[in-house]
């Protein structure tokens, strides 16, 4: 079926529960039969072309552990029910996190950001998705849980082919795990899309430094960069190449240029390999730059 | 025939209750259940914003919420802008003024959307206004006077108490 | 009111009413949401419906079997192409532009062949759209899946799959016999070009190419059809033509046209596209096999693949300058795809009219093709036509002037056509405004204003569009409190139906509140044609202004028998009617109505004949962002003439809102075709159309060169905004970048890789 083929949604079941306890109770009951439900801006359209189906669609919102966001000393406990909008709202978060909440400010318009969340874009796994390149450099960790119990994945392997990820039937995703803010460091995740807002990312690059006390010199970085290979993907060697150099738009095109070799992109309607091969240098150079302004302020 | 759920949800200001299955969304219970045809349907998918409300204070796009999930929230539409004794909205007042709708299926998307951004940031700038209006689109105008009206209508709501 | 002497400038005249920015009359309905569009209808017993739709870009129809579908609780009615009377190999006269009835048919439910992925071919309604939509999986459909080609240039080679096996090419006037996918040829032909060019320093020739892009309108198409059980069918609808709409469906269903009544709701959006009926003779159908009322609505894929673009285009322009920048020959060939079904030789013709018609050309010829190819039947998108051939021939002519080393708009001015000049297709155009305009753009404090910066440039470009006249009707009621309501059938798009009021308020001296405008459906109303060809403030006008002076005249005979004075004693001025030392004001005359002699109802109607002619310059300052393709306008100015501006407010809407429509189409807007011949991007998300973001403020300068055929001197302003922004981005991509870009849309992709490619 194409892609935007509008269909009417199967009619399903719809629970709301208050607790995780429940929600992995019913999970496990309904397997893969179940949806879940937080922003619903992805899993309704979905539905409704015919991509997803449920019996079930378990609306987490009730849960208060999914729907807070707990800043202390150990770093950043993201729900992963948590709206977008309140991560750019928040002036704590933005300062610490500020890769993510640059992709939480441009994931849709301000109608989907007042729904759509963080985790609701990792489970997604879309290969475009925003907030991960800017989970992957911030170095998060997901928390997913089962009537079983807990575990935690890396961001950089949550996501396994498009669509696809590491949870089992029965697992959800509690929560996203940020590290504390480290001195002298500063994050950005830029987009390119042929409008200004409401596409999705033709290339996407996030990008993490920390500078050494003067700012001339990276003391350590991280690249990610989303919609050029089926997940998003970390730039390990541009990445590790930086720790050392001088900042100066020599070395910043050298990563640009090395970024690129993790760069498997396809030809769409939204841009060409050789496009997309070449915006993923140009945009990690200029996202790198963000970073690194916001690291000496 | 699919079982409905019964929703009790404040709708402008009123309680209001109504029934529906889980899968329709709040577009469709408002257009074709309540009666309050102003929010429209322009795509389906969340693209075009002609179908914005405000819930507990925020807009979204309601053909991408579930009816059921109004259980216990606010809903705003556009029919709650305007009071009575004639009172319209500055918003209202200032788009009619500045001819700031055409073919006006647009308008009740951009009204309710502009009513949230002028509380979150009453004094926006117009890249402000062009940034948090990306989310509706507008065919006929071109944007220009819809941009103009919200300057306006921040302008005459920071000289009166609301 | 007097006419202004045609053969001279007129003073400016003071105006009232005319020129001033009252509210609009149906403003307060559509900021509270209380204005009622056709999807908001709801009749008692209404039935929902959905239709079928072909999966293949081309392909026969092997069978259709509807009977499970039919077995479904729910379902009330089914409906395919065999409920359709046989309809015969006819033209029908649409007001503008004919169509041939059995391909209009075809194109609602599809007979022997789908011809896009998206035809329709089976429709159901149902007591929901949950049940309908469940009913159209039960249809089974028996296809033979054939080649398909999607692009014209490719159509129109001999081992092409042939759409059409009956098709042979119309040309001039005479018929070839080979089947084909050419349906239409076209060829205008002035003086000698191969003598032209030969006087020419300076030649430059381009090719040129522009995908599909579609209206964009908010609101998709929807219908409510009950077919009553007296025989009467009722049409709710969002149309641009309420007349013709009846007529199309009447015609399509073999009835009379008086059994077809027409209610044009409030409509969101048309540009062109809602024109041509889709829904409704289906809608009608379902009702009369259900006996209640049905409404479809399309989704917004439907409505992408299954309604009218604008044609793709191939063209190549060559034009001819001495050295002193006199441009001397032209030469145009323009291929435009039809989409599924022939008929697109109106459309095509508009293109090779307009193609150099802002030039004073004593040498040129125009070719054109008209070529069917698997994807919806195209339709009229804002100057059809015109947007294409600007794009080419403005471009050609901005490089000639660079290599002329002639400032652009200066070269323009040198050549401009004016009063006296012939068109290639043949008229001699009366009193315009192009030159006005092209002043008015070079007094314009952006054309003065210096653009600084790197990767930035500027560019400029001409727009012409003929503007229709046709026909229309209005009744107009002198109520006993001293307003006026008028009843008119031009479906409000973007604000007429207040200039419209305030030409009859102007008329009688009394104030734009005091006219109350309805628009209102076919039974209500005489004959009016399509919301459309920028007609409806000149036609639908002249209407409405002759009504006024009708008024006015039995007025005054009121008031000479209420005075007892003879009737050349009654005078008037500004709505106050005075014989001696006695004067009343309009308002106080009308009460008398109530009490003395017959009530005033006027009707009148018009058919009014030529074009308004409408020319227009645009100017943009750009930024390339070299490294991404990426084009920001920086700033936008539109030039226009107007003629007369009722209410300025609103054409500069018109004015704004094209450009705008114009830059997505210059910088972002297509269809994209799998290899399977399918739409791929039929959403708002990957059909790029701008957002308030992508674009900054539009300025506005109205130029007014007074139509003589006219009172007020009204020209047609809302199509001619649309044709020139392809071409003046181009042109300013070019100055920002060096490149030429000769395809549209200028995406970023294309841009860049343009931009490599020349380093």
């Amino acid at each position: 079926m194409n892609l935007s083929e509008e269909v009417v949604l199967d009619d399903f079941r719809y629970a709301a529960p208050v607790s995780l306890q429940e929600a992995t109770a019913l999970l496990a009951e309904y397997g893969l039969r179940a949806r879940l439900l937080a922003g619903g801006t992805d899993i309704i359209v979905q539905m409704r072309e015919g991509r997803r189906s449920a019996d079930l669609v378990l609306d987490l919102k009730g849960i208060s552990e999914l729907m807070t966001i707990q800043m202390n000393a150990e770093g950043m406990r993201l729900g992963a029910g948590v709206p977008c909008y309140r991560l750019y709202d928040d002036p704590a978060v933005k300062t610490a996190y500020s890769a993510l909440t640059d992709a939480a400010q441009i994931i849709g318009g301000w109608q989907i950001q007042s729904r759509a969340s963080i985790g609701g874009n990792l489970c997604n796994a879309s290969p475009a998705a925003d907030s991960i390149p800017a989970l992957m450099v911030h170095d998060a960790v997901c928390e997913v849980v089962s009537h079983k119990g807990r575990r935690t994945v890396p961001v950089a392997q949550f996501c396994t082919a498009p669509s696809r990820t590491v949870l089992d039937t029965g697992e959800m995703l509690a929560a996203l795990l940020l590290p504390p803010v480290v001195p002298q460091s500063g994050a950005a995740y830029l987009r390119f899309i042929p409008r200004n807002e409401m596409d999705i990312a033709v290339v996407g690059a996030a990008a993490w430094v920390e500078l050494n006390a003067t700012g001339d010199t990276f003391v350590n970085a991280r690249i990610a960069l989303g919609a050029v290979a089926p997940t998003p993907r970390v730039a390990q060697k541009a990445a590790a190449w930086l720790r050392g150099q001088p900042v100066n738009d020599a070395t910043l095109a050298k990563a640009g240029e090395l970024a690129q070799e993790v760069a498997q992109p396809i030809d769409d309607m939204r841009g060409t390999i050789e496009y997309r091969k070449h915006l993923s240098g140009v945009l990690t150079k200029r996202v790198l730059e963000i970073a690194i302004k916001r690291a000496k302020q | 025939m699919a079982k409905k759920l019964h929703v009790t949800t404040t709708i402008n200001n009123e309680s209001v209750e109504f029934l529906c299955e889980a899968r329709h969304s709040l577009l469709e219970v408002l257009r074709d259940r309540l009666e309050l045809t102003g929010a429209k349907e322009g795509c389906n998918n969340g693209n075009c914003g002609a179908c914005t409300v405000l819930m507990n204070g925020l807009p979204v796009v309601s053909c991408l919420v579930l009816a059921v999930e109004a259980e216990g929230a606010e809903i705003e539409t556009v029919e709650g802008l305007a009071g009575h004794d004639h009172f319209l909205h500055p918003l209202q007042q200032c788009f009619l003024e500045g001819a700031a709708l055409q073919c006006g299926i647009c308008t009740p998307g951009f009204l309710v959307a502009a009513k949230a951004l002028l509380k979150k940031i009453p004094n926006p700038t117009e890249e402000q206004i062009r940034f948090n209006l990306s989310g509706n689109l507008c065919r006929c105008t071109g944007y220009d006077k819809i941009v103009r009206a919200v300057q306006a209508a921040a302008e005459q709501m920071k000289e009166t108490v609301s | 009111m007097s006419t202004p002497p045609p053969s001279s400038e007129p003073p400016v005249p003071q105006y009232k009413v005319i020129g001033t920015r009252p509210i609009r009359h149906d403003g307060v309905d559509k900021v509270t949401g209380k204005a009622v569009y056709t999807g908001d209808i709801h009749l008692p017993g209404m039935l929902h419906g959905k239709i079928l739709r072909s999966p293949h870009a081309h392909a026969r129809v092997l069978s259709v079997d509807t009977s499970e579908a039919e077995k479904m609780p729910g379902v009330h009615a089914v409906a395919t192409s065999a409920d359709l009377p046989g309809l015969k190999d006819q033209i029908v006269q649409l007001g503008e532009g004919e169509v041939n009835l059995k391909y209009l048919g075809a194109n609602c439910l599809a007979r022997d062949k789908v011809l896009y992925k998206g035809h329709a071919v089976a429709a159901v309604a149902a007591s929901s759209l949950e049940v309908a939509e469940a009913a159209l999986s039960r249809i089974k459909v028996e296809y033979e899946v054939l080649p398909s080609v999607t692009w014209c240039l490719d159509a129109m080679q001999d081992a092409a799959p042939v759409l059409h096996a009956e098709l042979r090419t119309a040309s001039m006037g005479e018929n070839s016999d080979k089947p084909t996918n050419i349906d239409a040829h076209v060829c205008f032909e002035k003086g000698n070009i191969e003598a032209g060019f030969a006087t020419a320093d300076v030649v430059v020739e381009r090719e040129f190419k522009t995908a599909s892009v579609h209206q964009g309108y908010i609101e998709p198409q929807v219908v409510v059809a009950d077919w009553n059980q007296d025989g009467q069918l009722r049409i709710w609808t969002a149309t641009q033509g309420s007349f013709t709409c009846r007529q199309q469906t009447a015609e399509l269903l073999n009835l009379p046209v008086s059994r077809v009544t027409v209610t044009p709701c409030e409509i969101g959006g048309g540009f062109g596209g809602k024109i041509t009926v889709y829904l409704e003779p289906v809608a009608a159908v379902l009702s009369k096999k259900s006996g209640r009322p049905v409404k479809i609505s399309m989704q917004r894929n439907e409505v992408f693949e299954g309604t009218g673009p604008t044609p793709g285009s191939w063209m190549r322009v060559k034009l001819g300058a001495t050295r002193t920048g006199r441009l001397v020959a032209g030469e145009a060939r323009i291929v435009f795809d039809g989409g599924a079904f022939p008929g697109g030789g109106p459309i095509l013709a508009a293109g090779c009219m307009c193609v150099f018609s802002c030039y004073e050309l004593e040498h040129a010829k125009v070719e054109g093709y008209n070529v069917v190819v698997n994807k919806s039947k195209t339709s009229a998108y804002r100057a059809p036509g015109s947007t294409h051939v600007a794009y080419a021939c403005e471009s050609v002519i901005d490089e000639l002037a660079q290599t002329l080393k002639l400032d652009p708009l200066e070269f323009r001015l040198m050549n401009a056509a004016k009063e006296g000049t012939r068109r290639v297709d043949g008229p001699v155009y009366p009193r315009i405004g192009l030159i006005e305009v092209l002043n008015a753009a070079k007094a314009s404090e952006h054309w003065k204003s210096p653009l600084t910066g790197v990767n930035r440039g500027r560019g400029i470009a001409c727009g012409f569009w003929f503007n229709a006249a046709l026909k229309s009707s209005c009744t107009a009621n002198v109520n006993f409190d001293g307003t006026i309501t008028l009843l008119e059938g031009s479906t409000d798009i973007g604000g007429t139906r207040t200039s419209l009021a305030m030409q009859l308020a102007e008329t009688l001296g009394i104030a734009a509140a005091d006219v109350h405008p309805r628009v209102v459906d076919t039974d209500s109303v005489g004959y009016t044609d399509v919301t459309g060809g920028s007609r409806v403030t000149f036609a639908t006008g002249l209407a409405v202004c002759k009504a006024g002076l009708e008024i006015e005249k039995q007025m005054k005979a009121r008031a000479a028998v209420l005075w007892n004075v003879s009737l050349d004693q009654i005078k008037v001025e500004n709505g106050v009617y005075s014989a001696k030392d006695r004067s009343v004001s309009f308002k106080d005359l009308a009460a008398e109505l109530s009490v003395h002699g017959d009530p005033i109802v006027v009707s009148t109607s018009v058919s009014p004949e030529g074009s308004t002619n409408a020319f227009c310059v645009h100017i943009v300052d750009l930024e390339v962002d070299r490294e991404t393709g990426k084009t920001t306008i920086l700033r936008y100015t539109v030039i226009q003439d107007a003629g007369k501006a009722i209410h300025p407010s609103y054409v500069e809407g018109q004015m704004q809102g094209g450009a705008v429509q114009g830059i997505g189409w210059a910088l972002n807007e297509e269809y994209f075709f799998d290899s399977q011949g399918r739409m791929a991007n039929a959403s708002f998300l990957d059909y790029r159309m701008p957002t308030a973001l992508d674009v900054p403020m539009i300025d506005t300068i109205i130029v007014e060169v007074p139509n003589p055929d006219h009172p007020f001197g009204v020209r047609g302003v809302g199509e001619v905004p649309i044709v020139p922004p392809p071409a003046t981005i181009a042109n300013a991509i070019q100055r920002a970048t060096g490149v030429r870009m000769c395809e549209l849309p200028m995406s970023p992709p294309r841009l860049w890789k343009a931009m490599a490619d020349a380093h």
